[in-house]
């Protein structure tokens, strides 16, 4: 039995009369993060976790979204829906589809690795699992991030030995929160770019305990930043903005900072190999935790990963196309504009 | 050295020293964007490693490594069993990293095993020498049990040690700097020092780079003086009188040596070359000793009349670089290569007569004495002509005949400049003819290597031929790197089939192909081979019906082929 279809608007629930993640307007949604490849404008009604709803608002602007907890269950159409957490970003979830015993699971984006604020991962047994694969190669391989965090605030009190500003690159939901949340100790002040600020800002309001950070404007004086940390979202590489913080020095945190050539290609000082995203082991593990007979597998390496699940029986599996990938780190190369709403 | 560096922390020594230093120092430069940053680590690494390892170093970044102890085939099979993966995803992964050895890193499990002691750098090359001829058993457990004990960086770098150069990026000039700033020498005379033919595993540090005069190996070459390309107009360098004009040639730089009798070739890659080229055995009686000549090594048959009374084809004046391409690389040369394709040395320049170095003399009295030397009508050495003109716009039309001279356009020098190191601007310049071009259509695409890991950056070009389309060039390079990007996405959304690493596209790109020359070539398809092919423009105001035809390619080799 079909609990979704692979249709051309997105994953759909024929049953239950409901999208999940769809790329074009549908009647109904469940999302389950808030980037925008996943969260598209236009939908009549949203359904999504509590931790996303506000950031669906500072991004979509006001709609009709109703928001629910984890392990929280609601029947749609006799089909039952309940949300559970995926690892990923603040408020990003699995969605479990159940429907006279028969159990799908839609895992989203989603990371192993408990980062302290996205939730913690757990698989959920199922019959059929849809997973990403980002990071679907077994050269992916990530450190603790413990040990990421300390490479990077090494790299921090080094360049401010040398007087130099830190910019570290992250993307401005998700990976900003996380870095900002392990670097606060290092430095009194941290400042940000505006799609940061902005983003920072909405979650402390919405309740969160995160660091505070100042936002960068035309009149903050150069003086003030010399040897600072400074947080930007990637399209600001490289952008006449940075010109203020002569001399610094620019590190990227991203699972594609694991492979030398992206870290050469993109012509900064370091980069850092800290992902959102579930590495080789952390795919393989996950969806043997599952349980699931059927895998369908979306963006990233989808053939060889679904290749290497059949092959090794792990499940049956086959690659699907969707339209995500291209925010935050599915996109190593045609990096998404998140600065278009500044300056 | 200096007790505070070893105690700063983020010195690289801290790494433990040995071969980890070493990966430090790779890794830093590597992640630098900085030519200042590069070089300031190379000069902290020539003052606080150990003098084998500085050697070794040095050895490493002019091409002089040991010869490779594993084919990387074998290299790939061993971890793709130790990381236990099939060898599909093992090239799966090998494609999107762009790098074997990288790959290799990335895919062997973590060692369970204890760390190694912090062999140095010259104990595994050294190790390699030992074993190069030893049976495979023993070269795998060497190999297996040194990745057992490494961490990461330390197993790229060994990695990189094994399957070839770094491409990091640190060029001669570079090094040449770094150990000016430690040592007591000058650039150009550490530059000469570090040339030619030395052994790194039996030359001493001080040997190699100390500060008196040593008895030099008497086959070292100098290093090379090289052009920049003219871009302006040649009026801006001033009078015409000044300047020497020469025909660029399309063949191999290198240096003749005749020392204690002895004659030696050099590539400009530093490559000994002698060998290779047996047509100058007999020069030994016609140069006198202690010289060095700077000059291409080209392919020429000498004007002379043919049994039948009529000119053979292509006599008095260089074939084309093809004909040289079937000499270069093979081991053995044969008796039809010697007379297909005879090779003779174009003397251009003068560097040392007498035993004395004569490179801070002026080119025109490095000239006259060249001239005086080279002798007149012998098959296997030229003396490359001066071009006399009075005016730039009269040279300019000269230019314009390089082709049917089969050189590459013309060589500028200023009549008073000394023979400097390296690439310079000012004194040399190279004043190439336009490249000739033609449209076509990108069909495959492959990732490309190092910084365009994971990025379709490799293309297939093809022409029409009626409604086929036949491929006749790859081409990697001329594109910006948001160019290279755009395109990597419409490969990525117009595949058609995937063979391998290679995709089809579907025929919709046109680019503008340029290059420097054509030849016939039965090993391609199109029966055309080009010399180096690039990217100049990216056509996309042209449909793939206004692409040129294989006709118009077979009509540029008629022209342009011989």
């Amino acid at each position: 039995m079909n609990l979704i279809n692979f249709t051309d608007k997105g994953l759909y629930c024929p049953l239950g009369n409901f999208y999940i993640d769809p790329w074009k307007p549908v009647e109904r949604a469940i999302i389950t993060h808030a980037h925008s490849d996943h969260a598209y404008a236009g939908h009549k009604y949203y359904l999504c976790h509590h931790y996303t709803k506000p950031l669906l608002q500072l991004r979509l602007g006001d709609n009709n979204y109703e928001s629910i907890e984890w392990g929280e269950t609601i029947t749609m159409n006799g089909v039952k829906v309940s949300l559970h957490p995926a690892g990923h970003i603040i408020g990003s979830s699995q969605i479990r589809i159940e429907y006279n015993g028969e159990v799908w699971v839609v895992s989203g984006d989603y990371k192993t690795e408990d980062d302290g604020i996205s939730g913690k991962f757990e698989p959920i047994k199922c019959n059929t699992f849809i997973t990403e694969s980002t990071f679907g190669l077994p050269i992916y391989k990530w450190k603790p991030q413990k040990e990421i965090f300390e490479n990077i605030i090494n790299w921090i009190s080094k360049n401010k030995e040398t007087g130099k500003t830190s910019v570290l690159l992250a993307y401005s939901l998700g990976k900003a929160q996380r870095v900002l949340q392990n670097i606060k100790e290092t430095t009194q002040t941290i400042f940000a770019h505006g799609a940061i600020f902005n983003t920072q800002q909405t979650l402390i309001n919405a309740g969160w305990n995160l660091p505070e950070v100042v936002r960068i404007t035309p009149e903050t004086p150069k003086e003030l930043l010399k040897g600072t940390v400074v947080i930007a979202p990637p399209s600001a590489d490289a952008s006449p903005w940075m010109k203020k913080f002569h001399p610094y020095s620019v590190g990227v945190c991203s699972g594609w900072m694991q492979v030398r050539g992206n870290v050469r290609r993109r012509n900064v000082d370091a980069g850092f190999a800290l992902s959102d995203h579930a590495d080789w082991e952390g795919l393989l593990q996950s969806i043997k935790a599952t349980g699931a007979e059927k895998v369908f597998v979306t963006h990233g390496f989808q053939s060889a990963f679904s290749r290497y699940l059949n092959e090794e029986n792990i499940a049956i599996a086959a690659e699907v196309k969707t339209e995500y990938g291209s925010e935050d780190e599915d996109a190593p190369k045609q990096e998404v504009d998140d600065t278009k709403n500044e300056q | 050295m200096n007790e505070v560096e070893i105690n700063n922390e983020e010195s690289i020594v801290s790494q433990s020293g040995g071969l980890a230093m070493f990966a430090a120092l790779v890794i830093q430069i590597s992640s630098s964007t900085k030519t200042n940053d590069k070089l300031e680590s190379l000069a902290e690494y020539f003052t606080l490693a150990d003098d084998k390892d500085k050697v070794w170093v040095i050895a490493i970044f002019s091409g002089r490594r040991p010869r490779r102890i594993v084919s990387s085939t074998l290299l790939a099979e061993w971890c793709t069993a130790l990381a236990n993966i099939p060898s599909w995803l093992f090239l799966e992964s090998y494609s999107t990293v762009g790098d074997l050895g990288e790959t290799i890193a990335l895919l062997l499990p973590d060692s369970a095993v204890k760390k190694n002691k912090g062999e140095s750098l010259s104990y595994y090359l050294e190790k390699f020498i030992e074993i190069e001829k030893q049976d495979e058993s023993v070269r795998k457990k060497f190999i297996i049990d040194s990745w057992q004990q490494m961490d990461h960086a330390e197993r790229f770098v060994f990695n990189k040690l094994i399957t070839g150069s770094f491409r990091i990026g640190v060029s001669q000039k570079m090094m040449v700097n770094a150990l000016s700033k430690v040592i007591d020498l000058s650039s150009s005379v550490i530059a000469h020092r570090i040339s030619g033919n030395w052994d790194p595993s039996t030359t001493l540090f001080s040997n190699l780079l100390s500060s008196e005069v040593v008895d030099v190996d008497h086959s070292k070459p100098y290093p090379f003086y090289l052009a920049y390309a003219l871009e302006d107009e040649p009026e801006t360098l001033g009078v015409p009188n000044e300047w020497q004009a020469e025909w660029k040639w399309d063949g191999i730089r290198g240096q003749l040596i005749k020392r204690n009798n002895e004659l030696f070739v050099w590539s400009r890659g530093e490559e000994l070359m002698t060998e290779k080229f047996p047509e100058y055995t007999i020069l030994k009686d016609v140069l006198p000793d202690g010289i060095v000549l700077d000059g291409e090594i080209i392919p020429f048959k000498s004007s002379q009349v043919s049994p039948t009374g009529g000119d053979l084809e292509g006599a008095g004046k260089p074939l084309p670089f093809a004909v040289l391409q079937t000499r270069i690389g093979r081991k053995n040369i044969t008796k039809k290569q010697l007379t297909e394709a005879p090779i003779s040395f174009f003397a251009y320049d003068l560097l040392e007569f007498n035993y004395e170095d004569w490179r801070e003399k002026t080119l025109l009295e490095r000239r006259e004495q060249l001239e005086r030397i080279i002798p007149q009508d012998h098959a296997a050495i030229h003396l490359s002509e001066v071009i006399p003109f009075k005016e730039w716009n009269e040279l300019s039309d000269i230019r314009k005949t390089s082709r049917e001279m089969n050189s590459e356009g013309i060589m500028l020098k200023r009549k008073n400049s000394i023979y400097q190191v390296g690439r310079k601007r000012g004194d040399w310049w190279k004043w190439k003819i336009d490249a000739l071009t033609i449209d076509c259509v990108m069909i495959y695409a492959q990732k490309g290597a190092g910084r365009r890991s994971n990025l379709y950056t490799a293309y297939t070009f093809a022409v029409k031929d009626g409604d086929q389309l036949i491929p006749f060039t790859r081409a990697y390079s001329g594109l910006t790197d948001k160019e290279f990007a755009q395109v990597d996405n419409f490969v990525k959304r117009n595949s058609l089939e995937k063979f391998g690493p290679v995709r089809t596209v579907k025929p919709e790109l046109i680019f503008e192909i340029a290059f420097e020359g054509i030849a016939a070539s039965n090993r391609h398809k199109s029966g055309v081979a080009l010399r180096f092919p690039r990217m100049s423009r990216w056509r996309k105001d042209k449909k793939v019906d206004e692409i040129n035809t294989l006709d118009d390619l077979k009509a540029m080799l008629k022209i342009y082929g011989k």
